[in-house]
């Protein structure tokens, strides 16, 4: 048997259609959609605040509506997706209206959570839970502001277990990228949770389709070569033993070679002898690529030790106002205009009263995108003046952020793009990576029918 | 005959965010490519052509199966995704700016070029 698993989104916020695209273009057995990236959970913990259905990937409902055609042709395809964010169960009550309305009420969604912590964090601090940061070791009793919200990230049982108890779309809170896929295969090959090594496997196909495109052709430096406007989507075909091929629908744009698994494998990785999830530390050194085919390539090999005794956690704390404002500079000597212009903007400020914690200037244009390496060419004409402050008071941010359309009439000749509107101040959010005792989470599964899960509580 | 190439003559790259920490993986197009940026492509390199970024320290892992490197550039991205106040707040673009590396002219170049 061979089990194709599609991931049809990469983040919250990716292409809408590329979900259908892919289950009308290919054969799938689940489709996968990962809208999470570390800090999502803290926006999703804050629109929560604000209305107590909200906090999950909205996105998710216009993509599933997009899907109820090919899922009523297609009894077979299932649905695994983190789109629950800070809150499953609604995302799961507004995902089965959707299916109820669609004469599909009778299916069964998973719902997985207990990933978020927040609540419980004084207690575990009192039990001997320091939450010390990974990059810092200060222990979070040290940290001062307030915790927007913090999620252990769960694994692939939970999915497993949804899937077992009949669920047809699994809906989860906070879980490793990689478990969305792990999860399906430990169902549907009946793998045992020490099977290191298969886990391994499933956990280096779901790293590389995880991001979407990125593994099928975009973020490809020979992008030159290929037709990145209908992109296709990865889909990785896993074996019984863990191996897998990753592909993409035939006749879609983009290009699956050994570049583009070779790029993804290493996405966004630490120590590639050890790819932690909560399902296995994964050996990603003993990992083989070969191209079997057009827009087909093999992963081997991979190896896998005892999972880690401790989840990864996704904290995060409000850490003061940030906004960034741009202008387009035009003179013989835009860097140095642009210069003036910030010190101009800033001295208006400081005799306004509002000195920032940190701020940062770009002449974008001049090589400042990667600060250190490039000067500015010789008959540079214009450069992007890009202004960004941070600071613990909104009021000083909100000030900032109305010191940029002044400059068209009181600043140097020569200033354009002003007129898009002010920019916007935004909350920080900052992430304190740590860790978390596994017995001291209490994961959740509850599966029924959407028909239930759309009635009123 | 040029005494320098260019590291994108022999190898490509991605490059993310790991918190305030960037990952930077460079791919050897051929095995050979990959010998030579065993020896070459060293972590001192690598910290002196990103010293711009800040970094405290570079570390790099080895997966010779794949003909690749992993880097992480710690400290790198000036406060990370949410508090970067870089137009790259999540160092997208050092893949594409590692392209620029100049290495000395190796002898079987032609060995290491892609195919």
């Amino acid at each position: 048997m061979t089990l194709r698993i599609a991931n049809g989104a990469g983040f919250l916020g990716d292409n809408l259609d590329a979900p259908r695209r892919l289950v009308e273009s290919a054969s799938l057995d689940y489709l996968t959609l990962e809208y999470l990236a570390e800090l999502t959970l803290s926006i999703l913990a804050r629109l929560r605040e604000k209305n107590p259905a909200a906090g999950y990937a909205e996105d998710f409902m216009t993509v599933l509506a997009s899907l109820l055609p090919a899922l009523t042709a297609q009894p077979s395809l299932k649905i695994v997706t983190n789109a629950g964010g800070m809150n499953p169960c609604a995302c799961a009550q507004a995902a089965a209206r959707i299916l109820a309305g669609a004469g599909l009420g009778g299916e069964k969604i998973g719902v997985v959570d207990g990933d978020d912590i927040l609540a419980e964090l004084p207690a575990l601090q009192s039990a001997g839970c320091a939450f010390e940061n990974l990059d810092t070791g200060e222990p979070l009793a040290s940290l001062k502001q307030p915790i927007v919200s913090a999620n252990a990230y769960l694994g692939a049982r939970e999915i497993a277990a949804a899937l077992a108890s009949g669920a047809r779309f699994v809906i989860t809170g906070r879980v490793a990228d990689a478990s969305l896929t792990v999860g399906p295969a430990v169902h549907e090959f009946g793998w045992k949770w020490d099977d290191w090594n298969r886990l391994a496997g499933a956990s280096v196909a779901g790293h590389v389709i995880e991001c979407g495109a990125q593994a099928t052709g975009g973020f490809y430096p020979h992008w030159r070569e290929i037709d990145l406007a209908d992109v296709g989507y990865p889909i990785a075909e896993l074996e019984a033993d863990g191996n897998s091929v990753i592909t993409k629908p035939e006749g879609s744009g983009g290009t699956v070679n050994r570049e583009t698994v070779a790029e993804q494998l290493l996405y966004e990785i630490g120590d590639p002898a050890h790819y932690l999830t909560p399902d296995v530390d994964a050996d990603f050194t003993t990992v083989e690529i070969e191209p079997l085919a057009r827009d087909r390539v093999a992963i081997r090999g991979a190896t896998g030790r005892a999972a880690p005794e401790r989840y990864k956690v996704s904290l995060a704390y409000r850490d003061g106002y940030l906004a960034t404002g741009q202008m387009l500079v035009y003179d013989r000597k835009p860097v140095e205009k642009a210069r003036a212009c910030a010190e101009i903007i800033l001295a208006r400020l400081k005799a306004a009263g509002c000195e920032f914690r940190r701020v940062n200037v770009e002449c974008l244009g001049a090589g400042e995108a990667v600060p250190g390496l490039h000067s500015p060419p010789p008959g540079l004409r214009e450069v992007m003046l890009r202004i960004s402050v941070h600071d613990p008071r909104r009021e000083a941010v909100e000030r900032f952020t109305k010191e940029f359309a002044p400059l068209a009439t009181s600043g140097p000749a020569g200033l354009a793009g002003y007129a898009s509107g002010r920019p916007q101040a935004r909350p920080v959010f900052t992430y304190w990576p740590t860790l978390v005792p596994k017995s001291r989470v209490a994961p959740r599964v509850r599966v029924q029918t959407a028909a239930a899960w759309s009635e009123p509580d | 005959m040029a005494k320098t190439i260019l590291l994108s003559q022999i190898a490509h790259a991605r490059s993310g965010d790991k918190g305030n920490h960037a990952n930077l993986g460079v791919i050897a197009y051929t095995p050979a490519g990959f010998e030579y940026l065993r020896d070459m492509l060293t972590n001192e390199r690598v910290a002196d052509f990103f010293g711009g970024l800040g970094c405290s320290r570079v570390e790099r892992f080895e997966l010779p199966r794949l003909w690749a490197l992993n880097f992480l550039l710690y400290d790198a991205l000036a406060g990370g995704a949410s508090r970067s106040l870089r137009i790259d707040t999540q160092g997208k673009l050092l893949s594409t700016a590692i392209a620029d590396l100049t290495l000395p002219m190796p002898k079987n170049l032609s060995a290491m070029q892609r195919r």
